[in-house]
């Protein structure tokens, strides 16, 4: 059983790492990885979050949104599908948990609130959360599997951007063509490390 | 007003492209563009939310409280991405299969949060619609160049149609593998950002 759960977050860490196979949650990785401290700061509050919304979701897309979720309310509702509305449902939840992590860390831990305070509101709308929850949805998790994925994958993308974070801070001693510097040179990079990341791809697990 | 009208429609497409320097959109991007058509049809199907949702934020934007505008702005998307991805699975079911969970990640596309704070919340309708078209088709334009050169490069097709036949298939050309696997949408996208900026020196960013 260990086994299963260690496979899938390793699976979930390197193989199919959101940022790297999947391109997800892009914006920010290129945005904000000029320095490796600021890296360090959106990834923590990006496994944070990760670990928290994708059981989150597991729970509103097994009680309120599959056929027959709702019969825990009452059994006429067994027909009910109301799937087509996860997308609403989860961004909603993201938003309300991401706020509700926000508040929680403001009152119990202000010197860590100090530190990923503002990246906080910038990770509703990232999509390797959303990303993370649909997967979820995609591949038919159950409650512990969601969260060991959240975790992992969240893992997974702070690794991503901690190791672009830090070959860019290198990157000031080089001399990069005029047109190339910046976002340019920066897309690059993440490419030759996607590469890296290929190498994963052929483990058998 | 004729002037200002013509800058918020073509603006987008090289001086203030939404993927080459306002950095939006990205994730969506790379991932769909490894066939014209899929690129296509996300293209569609994002140009069409971000007109649509500047048009409604810009009406709602006198209403809209500013201390709940993320939620209502991140409301009125996801209906419209829902509406979107109901169309597509009724009509093209095959390419809303290979979209997969990707359209549904149009709700969390930057460009369109982006250019509703941006730009709707300020302007009036009209103004707001051509803005939407204007970065829809701008980012459109990156992603269909980069489907072209990653599909007619690594499996030697347009749309499906065989360009270059296959050495495997009796014709001589020998596909490019790497072209297929998502790194190479990454060396295209930063190609083309460099191309860009030659032609306009002023987007150089000076520290790098």
């Amino acid at each position: 059983m260990l086994e299963h759960y260690l496979s899938l977050a390793v699976k979930a860490i390197f193989i199919e790492n959101l940022a790297l196979t999947f391109f997800l949650g892009m914006c920010s990785f290129l945005a904000v990885s000029k320095r490796v401290q600021t890296a360090v700061g959106l990834g923590i509050a990006v496994i944070f979050v990760l670990t928290i919304t994708v059981p989150v979701n597991y729970l509103v897309q097994a009680y309120l949104l599959n056929e027959g979720a709702l019969t825990w309310i009452s059994p006429q509702f067994a027909t009910y599908d109301l799937t087509f509305l996860n997308l609403l449902l989860f961004i909603g939840s993201i938003a309300a948990m991401v706020q509700l992590v926000e508040m929680t860390m403001e009152k119990f831990f202000p010197a860590l609130h100090g530190t990923l305070g503002i990246f906080l509101p910038l990770i509703a709308v990232n999509c390797a959360i959303l990303g993370g929850s649909l997967f979820m949805v995609e591949r038919d998790y159950d409650l512990a599997e969601s969260a060991v994925y959240g975790f992992s994958a969240g893992v997974g993308w702070f690794l991503a951007i901690v190791a672009l974070a830090s070959i860019r801070e290198r990157l000031r001693y080089s001399n990069v063509p005029m047109g190339l510097r910046g976002l340019g040179m920066t897309f690059v990079i993440t490419g030759l490390i996607g590469i890296g990341f290929l190498a994963f791809g052929g483990i058998q697990l | 007003m004729a002037a200002k009208k013509q800058e918020a429609l073509i603006d987008p497409l090289f001086n203030n492209n939404p993927i080459a320097l306002q950095v939006l959109g990205i994730c969506s991007a790379l991932a769909v563009t490894t066939k014209l058509q899929t690129a296509l049809v996300m293209c569609v199907a994002v140009v069409a939310v971000l007109t649509l949702s500047n048009l409604t934020i810009s009406l709602l934007r006198n209403q809209i409280p500013s201390s709940i505008r993320i939620i209502v702005q991140l409301t009125v998307i996801a209906s419209l991405v829902i509406i979107t991805d109901q169309i597509l699975k009724a009509f093209l079911f095959e390419t809303s299969k290979q979209l997969s969970v990707f359209v549904g990640l149009i709700i969390t596309n930057c460009i369109i949060m982006g250019r509703a704070e941006a730009f709707a919340m300020q302007n009036g309708p009209l103004l707001s619609i051509l803005d939407g078209l204007g970065n829809g088709v701008g980012y459109s334009l990156i992603l269909l160049i980069t489907a072209f050169l990653r599909e007619l490069l690594g499996s030697g097709k347009v749309f499906g149609i065989s360009v270059l036949p296959l050495i495997n298939e009796g014709g001589w050309y020998n596909p490019n593998g790497m072209m297929l696997l998502s790194p190479a949408a990454f060396f295209i996208i930063g190609g083309l950002i460099w191309v860009l900026r030659i032609w306009k020196p002023e987007q150089v960013e000076v520290d790098g």
